[in-house]
């Protein structure tokens, strides 16, 4: 347990909570503004996922893969809006949940058959596949630019919403939409431009993992609930809350696998903390998640605090 | 007729076509048939488990798989250690439900609407993770079920056995259904569905009444995973996955929610479109997941809905005509 290794864990899940915020950031607006239960947010991180490796692969640049997946995002995350999810605002969450169950089960298929079961590689360009020595101790650059990435984006949301005439709809949409309409702002347009930006951020995060996980059919699934748990414990429809809350699971998460079965080792037999610091480490963020819902079922970080 | 006879005529007629099913499958030597169609009533029965918390008491629950999942590892757990005593594996499979679902329950009716979804699902997931992680037990693979359940007078080893248990199952929970659904209980759980300020207001307690159904529908979704692990002579993890509680709930909206027959229905439009789909195409999952968008655009009347809609307007049509005349 020594400290390089504990500040390399340390980084590995800020690597993975700035991904968990890259989906949590759109979907939690989603949730929080249009009521809108999207299971499909999954399937857009793949689609961005594929997109990089494909055309990453094709033209071999780093950054026409990544500005392919953009350009899937919102080109998908639009045309679903315009054609399911626009149609399902009014309804209720089983319509919502009915609708994007179809939609994941329909685009996990359609990878399938465009690229085959199998999963993608994909090898990152030299410029990105050393390593950054800190502190004489050394850490992968690429994960480097993932963590930058991330919070460049987090910076990005933090001034759109806070600072901007778009920002301060979205507030205001997340406390009364229907008031919001009635002020004549085109509530539709908002709702298209948000569900449109939070489908391009999903690829985007697809792109980023694209070279650290592989790339297959189904992979948006598991990342999707963990997101969900983000969420919870953020507040729902909170940017910032998702923020922290993406940082504390991917930190808990990272932390979690690497040193519980270690510690149980301590305190119990060896075969014992074998057995269970898997599935004990495995179980750590939904534990969390339980704990946020019985202190404060609203979730860490509130969107507004009246309610 | 129907408090009667305890089920309209259509039932009774639709049950015993059900019963003859393993004599015409042993005299056509046909074995797809009779585990076809025990899958079939397996996955009607745990629709109708979930249609208590989801069609009468509005509880979306994304996570029902995880209950499933729990009674298949009730039967191979038990198998793994040499009990293969059916009444264990019942009592560990309810007692683990109710543990479970009561827990869930507890903390999930802390939320409602989207953060109940989306925590029913996380449970469910963790339930998922877990087993994968339980590399004694087979992790990842699953696990085989050494020892099929026991009863003392008849046991689940044949496929033709689960499949008369899974139907008089199936029988008996539908007369309870109709039963259920008009009794205080079910009155005041689709009244809360409709206005939970309400009820409450009347001085009735919702949210027990919600944990009731929750928990209940959670043991029999177990008993249907009991009956489940016995029919695949295995366990594994990924019948607790989230793309299984979805299948549930395609079928208890495509029969038609809060009706006694419509998750009976449902799951066998489901089960025999998937069939037939997969005969069709190998890439069948498309297909169905844009039946799917397309039935969720429509509505959730369902089928039955759809029928009483219709049946509706036609006494109207009669009526009028009536007056006229």
């Amino acid at each position: 347990m020594s400290t390089s290794l504990l500040l390399a864990q340390l980084l590995n899940g800020l690597q993975y909570g700035v991904l968990l915020f890259l989906l949590a950031a759109g979907l939690t607006l989603v949730f929080g503004i249009m009521s809108f239960v999207n299971l499909a947010h999954g399937s857009l991180y793949m689609l961005g996922a594929y997109a990089f490796a494909v055309v990453g692969t094709q033209t071999d640049s780093f950054l026409l893969g990544v500005l392919a997946a953009l350009v899937t995002g919102l080109l998908v995350g639009y045309v679903l809006e315009k054609t399911v999810v626009a149609r399902l605002y009014q309804r209720d969450h089983l319509d919502h949940v009915l609708a994007t169950f179809g939609l994941v089960m329909f685009f996990n298929e359609m990878v399938r058959m465009l690229w085959g079961p199998q999963a993608l590689f994909v090898s990152l360009p030299d410029a990105l596949s050393g390593t950054v020595e800190l502190f004489g101790f050394t850490y992968p650059s690429y994960r480097f630019l993932i963590i930058a990435v991330g919070l460049l984006v987090a910076v990005g949301s933090q001034w759109l919403i806070h600072r901007t005439r778009v920002g301060m709809l979205i507030r205001a949409g997340s406390v009364n939409p229907t008031m919001v309409g009635a002020l004549g702002v085109n509530i539709r347009f908002l709702n298209a431009m948000l569900f449109t930006l939070g489908a391009a951020l999903a690829a985007l995060a697809g792109a980023m993992a694209g070279p650290i996980l592989s790339v297959q059919s189904g992979m948006g699934e598991s990342v999707l609930i963990t997101t969900l748990v983000v969420i919870v414990i953020g507040g729902i429809g909170s940017v910032q809350g998702a923020f922290y809350a993406a940082l504390i699971v991917g930190v808990a998460d990272t932390l979690g696998r690497s040193y519980l079965p270690l510690l149980l080792r301590q305190i119990a037999d060896r075969e014992v903390a074998n057995a269970a610091g898997p599935a004990l480490a495995s179980m750590l963020v939904y534990v969390l998640m339980a704990v946020v819902l019985v202190v404060r079922p609203q979730g860490l970080f509130p969107a507004h605090k009246d309610k | 007729m129907c408090s009667r006879f305890l089920l309209p005529a259509w039932a009774w007629v639709f049950f015993a076509l059900l019963a003859c099913v393993p004599w015409y499958a042993s005299a056509t030597d046909d074995n797809f048939l009779t585990a076809f169609l025990a899958r079939v009533l397996i996955y009607a029965i745990a629709a109708t488990a979930l249609n208590i918390a989801l069609g009468w008491g509005g509880l979306v629950s994304l996570g029902h798989a995880l209950f499933i999942g729990l009674g298949m590892y009730s039967v191979a757990l038990p198998a793994l250690a040499g009990i293969s005593n059916g009444w264990v594996h019942l009592t560990v499979c309810v007692l683990s439900c109710m543990l479970v679902g009561g827990f869930t329950g507890l903390m999930s009716l802390r939320t409602s609407g989207i953060a109940f979804i989306m925590i029913t699902l996380a449970f469910a997931q963790m339930g998922y993770f877990v087993l994968v992680s339980l590399k004694q037990f087979g992790g990842d693979d699953g696990l085989a079920v050494v020892a099929a359940s026991d009863f003392g007078a008849f046991n689940l080893s044949s496929a033709a056995s689960v499949y008369a248990c899974a139907l008089v199952l199936l029988l008996l929970l539908t007369v309870w259904m109709m039963k259920l659904r008009e009794s205080p209980f079910g009155m005041s759980l689709r009244a809360g569905r409709q206005n939970s300020r309400r009820v409450n207001a009347i001085g009735l307690a919702l949210k027990h009444y919600q944990l009731t159904a929750y928990v209940l529908s959670a043991v029999l979704c177990g008993v249907a995973g009991m009956l489940l692990a016995n029919l695949n002579a295995y366990a594994s993890p990924s019948s607790m996955s989230w793309v299984v509680s979805g299948d549930l709930i395609v079928m208890v909206v495509l029969g038609g929610m809060g009706t006694v027959a419509g998750p009976i229905l449902g799951s066998f439009l489901f089960m025999g479109v998937e069939e037939v789909l997969k005969h069709v195409t190998d890439n069948w999952m498309a297909v169905f997941g844009l039946l799917i968008v397309a039935m969720a655009m429509l509505g959730k009347a369902g089928v039955v809905g759809w029928w009483q809609q219709r049946a509706k307007a036609d006494h109207k049509k009669v009526s009028t005509t009536g007056d006229v005349a």
